[in-house]
């Protein structure tokens, strides 16, 4: 009965459930174009900017958009303001916590309050020691215009690291243009940086930092596993692999162990007159 | 009594009275007439002061430092205690194979067992965001009489909602959070916008032109979630005075789910009064406009009829 009724009203033929499967293949479909469209959209967008720093203890990235709900608890709890929730067009997941080490840095306090208030676990309460959050690293990104590339003694992001003389130390290198001065130059060593980013906030140039917190795949290379260093092998085997090479004098360095190639303190002493002239500065001139 | 009798009973500014004369329609005047303005509209009051006193919480701590409620409704703590924690996120989260900490699955078995209880759609009606856009949408295309425009099968949140777990699970992350209405509403209110005013606008736009009732009552996956949860609510509206009934269709106007009054109000398919289905958020408006009170919110037991 029915059938007939649903025959004399669409006029094609069609039995109800034939025309039944037909609606849901549509809904279905439009429900699933719809869903994917949004799954691709969420992709592109995931490429998190490289100003922009999750919170301490934060997963990577892609568990990190999988765990955190976006309620917000993380930025309540910051007692400095500096995480806040990504608004939709500002290249970050919407609604997900972080902050722009160039603006505000995290101050990398000791109970880490951001972490404790995750209701999820997207910030790893694993992390029980501020110093080893891993939050970006710190990288001398621009080196003509760091002052202290310029042979000044700015130091601020050293001073303001609060990891000082571990995560940023001043390393003293010969000023090859004044050629009588040293440069102090910072520099950031991967094993202790928090990428808490006060170096950045710090940074006395006018607009962009020279010194900037990247995300540490970013920051770093991949290790070459393939090269074994053999330093770290001959430590590590109590001696060299190869054994004793063979020592070649060099000409001019012949009182000094083999690999020692400093210069000598002491001048050589004067030749013999006549004699023929000895050592790296034969006395030639044009 | 003869059908004439009922269309002379038929009040003149209801949706049928109208029809019959070719004006438009000014549904739940004739509640208005006969028990006064404030009682024709307590269930609608009733949830704007949940809907927007929900909000005022929210608001309380980052608008005036009084931090009783913290977070949005994707999660919250209250008083520094109670955790409370959306379970459609906690299900999105699940299908994104992430376990949370016990302070989310606390949070989230405690709102869900009261929606299981009281009714899956509560959320909709008395604490939704989105609920103010969209019932804003459905008065305006009432007053300026717009008809037409395609609503889609109303089916479609259940699979858009099946859609939204598969992409969880495919993508590893809560990606329809990117695009969530209703989250972004609130979280816009209480933490900032951005562009999140466009989405919101869209959707009234999209309410008012295109689709009457077509986010809450066909799109959203999130009211799917709810409905689904709805099965055993205990709070349900009876069409206990269906004898009185003058046909004067006011209340298939209002309702955001006009399909699921019929079979209590008609008794199609069923021979109770209780509006069972699952659709139905239990927001009362059926309630106010009826102006021969017909309808009555109550519990699932209540199958009198007065």
């Amino acid at each position: 009965m029915t059938d007939v009724m649903d025959k004399a009203k669409d006029g094609k033929g069609a039995p109800a459930r034939r025309r039944f499967l037909k609606e849901v293949a549509g809904v279905a479909g439009g429900a699933c174009l719809l869903a994917a469209g949004v799954g691709l959209y969420s992709r592109q967008a995931a490429a998190l900017p490289a100003t922009a720093l999750r919170p301490p203890g934060a997963l990577a990235e892609s568990d990190f958009l999988g765990a955190c709900v976006r309620c917000g608890l993380c930025v309540r709890d910051c007692p400095y303001d500096t995480l806040k929730l990504a608004e939709l067009g500002d290249g970050v997941v919407t609604g997900t916590p972080y902050f722009e080490a160039r603006k505000v840095a995290c101050e990398m306090c000791d109970d880490i309050p951001c972490v404790l208030a995750c209701p999820t676990g997207a910030l790893d309460r694993g992390l029980t020691d501020i110093e080893h959050a891993r939050m970006g690293l710190a990288v001398l990104i621009d080196q003509e215009t760091c002052l202290n590339f310029l042979g000044l003694r700015c130091d601020v992001c050293y001073r303001v690291c609060p990891v000082i003389d571990r995560a940023i130390t001043l390393e003293r290198v010969h000023n090859p243009r004044s050629d009588r001065h040293a440069m102090l130059l910072p520099t950031v060593h991967s094993e202790h940086c928090t990428g808490c980013g006060k170096c950045e906030a710090a940074c006395v140039l006018p607009g962009e930092a020279a010194i900037k917190v990247l995300p540490v795949r970013l920051a770093q290379g991949s290790r070459a596993e393939h090269y074994r260093r053999g330093w770290e092998e001959k430590e590590a085997a109590g001696g060299s692999l190869i054994g004793d090479q063979i020592e070649l004098p060099v000409r001019g360095m012949e009182d000094q162990p083999y690999g020692d190639t400093r210069l000598r303190t002491q001048p050589a002493p004067a030749p013999a007159p006549g004699a023929p002239p000895t050592g790296l500065d034969s006395g030639w001139k044009p | 009594m003869t059908a004439d009798d009922r269309v002379g009973r038929v009040p003149a500014t209801s949706v049928r009275g109208a029809a019959l004369r070719g004006v438009l329609a000014r549904p739940g005047q004739e509640a208005v007439r006969n028990r006064g303005w404030l009682a024709a509209h307590k269930w609608l009051l009733l949830r704007r002061v949940s809907q927007l006193g929900i909000l005022a919480l929210f608001l309380l701590g980052p608008w005036l430092g009084i931090w009783i409620v913290k977070g949005n409704l994707s999660s919250s703590l209250t008083l520094g205690v109670l955790p409370l924690t959306d379970p459609f996120l906690l299900a999105q989260s699940f299908a994104a194979g992430v376990v949370p900490y016990k302070e989310a699955l606390l949070g989230g078995g405690i709102v869900l067992a009261f929606y299981l209880v009281f009714g899956g759609r509560l959320f909709c009606a008395w604490v939704c965001p989105i609920n103010l856009v969209t019932d804003a949408a459905a008065w305006l295309r009432r007053r300026l009489g717009l008809k037409g425009g395609k609503a889609p099968d109303a089916r479609l949140r259940y699979w858009l909602l099946a859609c939204v777990l598969a992409v969880a699970a495919l993508t590893g992350s809560l990606a329809w959070e990117w695009v969530n209405p209703v989250s972004m509403l609130h979280r816009g209110l209480i933490f900032g916008f951005g562009l999140a005013w466009g989405v919101v606008g869209g959707i009234f736009l999209y309410d008012l032109l295109i689709a009457s009732r077509g986010w809450c009552g066909h799109v959203c996956p999130m009211g799917a979630f709810y409905a689904l949860l709805g099965r055993t609510a205990l709070l349900r509206v009876s069409a206990g005075g269906r004898g009185k009934c003058n046909d004067c269709m006011d209340c298939f106007a209002v309702c955001p789910e006009p399909q699921v009054i019929r079979p209590a109000l008609k008794a199609a398919g069923q021979t109770h009064p209780l509006i069972l289905d699952r659709d139905c958020t239990t927001c009362g408006r059926c309630v106010d406009v009826c102006g021969q009170d017909v309808f009555r919110i109550t519990t699932r037991f209540d199958r009198s009829e007065s």
